[in-house]
This record gives structure tokens, sequence and C-alpha cells, in this order.
């Protein structure tokens, strides 16, 4: 029987590094607060888990009448999640950042993060109780 | 790890928001320096930022047939402009530097202006310090994993 290390924690490991990079792109939106005609971006949180898991992005099914046809693929920002966000005020110099928002978005992105750590670190403990017999 | 990025880009928005605080300081100290030539009055100044690429940052190029996404590295100053807004010119012809008219050219620095400009950046400065932080107590945490 083998013992697989990997499917063990492979949901949060990659849940881990999600929210890692969620981090990322919420601080590009903060620090660019200021920056005429920058458009806010977010991560597809869903969708990407799903792209990291291996399991394919939901794609459209589309009939194919004939051999030749290209099979449906999922399209480069359905691969890399990134997507901008709908403003409901945008700024007068194309700015879509809304302060308020992303500090939220920011703030619950770590709390989830805390989160998916808690579980990860709760899977390594129980592997190294399994390892030590006690 | 891409939560090191966090850092810089945080830092980033901070050290622009410092630049922008230092033209309003700047500005606001010169708001009276009067001068009798146009031409030597002090004008408003402010900075441009711009969006920058995480690729630009890391130095290498861009690949954008993997999978890895540009999320930005937050924001650069481009540069810092002069205000195109027109002088004040104040009729004061005891002034000593009043030219032949009697007009004297002050600086076209809206103070009101540059006491919104400071409070906004030094708002932004630190929500750019939150983000900071918070993306320390994430790594943090993540260097006590197993513990």
């Amino acid at each position: 029987m083998a013992i697989s290390i990997d499917k063990h924690i492979g949901l949060y490991q990659h849940a881990l590094e999600l929210r890692s990079q969620r981090a990322n792109v919420l601080a590009n939106n903060i620090a660019n607060a200021d920056t005429p005609g920058y458009k806010a971006r977010d991560i597809d949180f869903q969708q990407m888990l799903k792209v990291r898991m291996g399991e394919t992005a939901d794609i459209v099914p589309v009939e194919s009448t004939s051999a030749n046809h290209f099979i449906a693929i999922p399209q480069a920002d359905t691969i890399t999640g990134l997507k901008y966000r709908n403003p409901t005020q945008p700024a007068i110099d194309g700015n879509t950042v809304d302060a308020q928002a992303e500090k939220t978005e920011f703030a619950r992105n770590t709390m989830e993060y805390q989160a998916a750590f808690e579980f990860l670190n709760g899977k390594v403990k129980s592997l190294m109780s399994a390892i030590r017999g006690d | 790890m891409s939560l090191l990025n966090v850092f810089d880009i945080a830092g980033s928005g901070m050290s622009a928001q410092t630049v922008r605080m230092n033209t309003v300081s700047s500005n606001i100290a010169n708001a009276e320096s009067v001068s009798s030539n146009t031409d030597q009055t002090y004008r408003a100044r402010e900075p441009i930022f711009k969006a920058q690429l995480q690729a630009a940052m890391s130095g290498q190029p861009f690949d954008f047939s993997a999978k890895q996404l540009d999320m930005g590295g937050g924001v650069q100053v481009q540069g810092i402009v002069e205000s195109d807004a027109p002088l004040q010119m104040r009729y004061e012809p005891h002034h000593p530097m009043a030219d032949d008219n009697g007009y004297v050219s002050y600086p076209n620095v809206n103070v009101v202006e540059e006491m919104a400009n400071m409070i906004s950046a030094s708002r932004a400065f630190q929500t750019n310090v939150d983000v900071m932080s918070s993306a320390k107590t994430m790594m943090q945490q993540v260097l006590s994993l197993g513990r």
C-alpha cells in the first residue's frame, strides 16, 4: 500500500499558495489606488483551485459538426484566473480601485489564508504523530 | 514564495506615497516664494504614478505561454512634473520684488488642493503599511508549520 503524502495534504497546499497569490493581487490593487487608469484585478479562487487540483476549468460545451473543428479549450484568462473587477464608481482618471473594498478583501483573504494554514498544519501534525507512533 | 512579493508591492506603494508627500511639503513650503520674474517663480510639482509589471521588477522576460500570471509589481513613480496652472500675479507696488508695473508673481500652488493631497497620501501610506504587516503575520505563520 502506497501512502501518498501529496494526496493527504494536496488541497490545502494549493489553497495556501493561491491565497498568497491573491494577497499579491490585492496588495497590488491597494498600492495602485492612486495610479491613473489602473484597473483593479482579482483571482477567481474557485476556478484556480480546480485548475491547480488537475481538474479542468468549466468549459462551455461546443457542439462540433466536423472532425476538423477545434476542441473547446479554456481561454487564457480562465487558465490564469486573473479577472478585472466590476467597479461601482470608477474615478474620473479611469482608476477602478475601491480602497475600502480592496482592504476588506485583503483582510478576508488573510483570514482564509490562516484557516487554510491551520488545516494544513493539522495534516502535518497528524502525519508527524503517525511517524512517531505516539 | 509569492508572499515575498507582497512586501515589494506594498513597499513600492509606500515609497510612491512618500514621494507624493515630499512634493506636497515642497509646494506648501514654497507657497509664498515670490519672484519678480515669472520664469523664476516656483511652480507646483506633482509625481506621476504608473502601474508596474512584475516581470519588469524581476528583470526576467514575461512568459505568457506558461501558467504563470503577471500579478503586477506595485506602483512606480515615473517622474515629477510642474503644474501648468497660471501663476498668481498680485498687485503689490511696494513689495521689494515687484516688477516695473508693480506686480509680484506668486507660485501657482493651491494650498487647499495640497492639503487634500497630503491627507490622501498619508491614508494610502497607512493602508500599505497595514498590508505589509498582514503579510508579515502570514509569513511568520508559515514558518511555524509543523510546530
